[in-house]
């Protein structure tokens, strides 16, 4: 027997042992275990700030860490940072490519960054008189998903390339890259510890990292679709694609984008992971997909512990963000809702109606005051 | 060349096993420990949290602040 023939009898013997160990602790999911917990009370929250000043879809927003001003990114090409008490707008930043698909806040609250189809991370100082570029990260060779800082040294990013990469921000060089995803890579989300992060990508798996070795530690699956959104909580405010077929995905995100068609089209071909967020306390994290659920994965259990699905809902899940304790999930969707589910039970308790388009993305301040929804409607609402 | 592929498959299937060994020597835990422990953060902490538990109109710096009149 070849060697490749052995390394592929072992393979298969390999992951006949990991599902026999999944199976083996599977002794309960969560909505069992937590079946004699009392329902979380039925959440109305209230639009509290419209905020209006793009002139077209927002792809993403990111809180500051000082629970007050946030960042949004939009078609129109501008990133905004607003202060979301008075609802006024700091800074409007002109974006060298309008084909913005992510932003994000330092943890500092000096510096911002965006990037999309332009395979750029650019880095912007908030700071100076008139807002400056700090560097353009550029070695990714496919569009920029999400980025998110450790610091003001260090930022974090994930790449329709299939790699997420962690750069030295100074230097505008690649620390380390992560190579593992075999599709496009649509989502991270870092622990609070930033030891580890979770990604989310086309191939409907989510890989969690060391964010210092580079080591893939883990890889979850369960989605059917890919994963557009990964929460790795608290903090923030979550088999073989060929190359010819990211390439042609590529290519046909290049081309709906252009044609202002919708950015998301080019993920309901390939289900993605599109989102994903921590949970508070680490040991678990919530994905959003395109198959129209949401799930929970405990890491130390390796594996998926409950779903958050409905029969009546079928559009694809865009955006995800925890509250403080973890109990609500605030996850937007296609059909212009953003429904809140309790982490625990799994089961459906409000739903945050007002947009008149797709929410694009969500996004809980780390004192956990409100909860901010941005729309392709142009518009971002706070509620509480 | 085909001496390539040939040498590609087999670092690839090398890095797949390699993957593979990591994730099945890792020490896993109950599911019911694991929710345990996540609903026991979730009670510890839902009293913090003011999404799930209102928030009264004094403390909230999103509510609509009634227009003061000076006379």
């Amino acid at each position: 027997m070849g060697e490749v023939e052995k390394m592929k009898k072992e393979a298969e013997g390999l992951k006949t042992q990991i599902e026999a160990a999944r199976k083996a602790v599977h002794d309960t999911d969560m909505a069992a275990a937590a079946a004699g917990l009392a329902s979380a009370p039925r959440v109305q929250l209230k639009t509290r700030r419209t905020l209006k000043g793009h002139l077209a879809k927002i792809y993403a927003m990111h809180w500051s860490t000082d629970n007050r001003l946030m960042v949004s990114a939009s078609q129109d090409g501008k990133l905004i940072i607003w202060d979301s008490h008075s609802g006024n707008k700091i800074n409007a930043v002109p974006l060298k490519s309008s084909w913005v698909m992510t932003c994000a806040y330092a943890p500092s609250g000096n510096l911002v960054a965006s990037g999309g189809l332009d395979n750029m991370c650019t880095v912007y100082n908030l700071k100076t008189p008139v807002v400056k570029i700090v560097k353009e990260l550029d070695a990714h060779t496919g569009y920029l998903s999400c980025a998110r800082f450790l610091s003001y040294a260090e930022i974090l990013t994930a790449s329709g390339d299939t790699t997420c990469a962690l750069w030295d921000i100074e230097t505008g060089k690649q620390k380390t890259v992560f190579l593992n995803h075999i599709g496009d890579c649509m989502c991270l989300a870092l622990s609070s510890d930033m030891n580890t992060f979770v990604s989310g990508a086309c191939d409907s798996l989510a890989k969690l990292w060391d964010v210092r070795d580079g080591q893939c530690k883990q890889i979850f699956q369960g989605h059917t679709s890919d994963i557009n959104a990964i929460s790795v909580t608290s903090q923030n405010t979550s088999d073989s694609c060929s190359t010819e077929k990211r390439q042609k995905r590529a290519s046909h995100a290049v081309s709906s984008f252009k044609s202002a068609s919708s950015l998301m089209l080019i993920f309901t071909n390939i289900t993605i992971m599109a989102n994903i967020n921590f949970f508070p306390i680490g040991n678990a994290f919530i994905t959003g997909s395109d198959d129209c659920t949401c799930k929970m994965y405990d890491i130390r259990s390796d594996q998926e512990v409950i779903g958050y699905q409905d029969a009546q809902l079928n559009s694809g899940v865009t955006s995800l963000a925890l509250s403080m304790s973890g109990r609500l999930i605030f996850a937007g969707y296609d059909d212009f809702n953003c429904n809140i589910w309790d982490s625990l039970k799994g089961e459906k308790i409000g739903v945050l109606s007002g947009h008149d388009n797709r929410v694009s993305c969500t996004g809980v301040p780390a004192d956990g005051m409100c909860v901010c929804t941005g729309s392709w409607d142009s518009f971002l609402k706070i509620w509480n | 060349s085909s001496k390539m592929a040939g040498s590609n498959n087999l670092i690839n299937a090398r890095r797949t096993v390699q993957q593979l060994r990591v994730e099945a020597s890792i020490e896993r835990i109950k599911v019911s420990k694991a929710s345990a422990d996540l609903m026991r953060y979730c009670g510890e902490h839902a009293k913090y949290d003011p999404l799930l538990m209102g928030i009264p109109a004094s403390e909230n710096p999103f509510k609509e602040k009634k227009p003061c009149t000076i006379l």
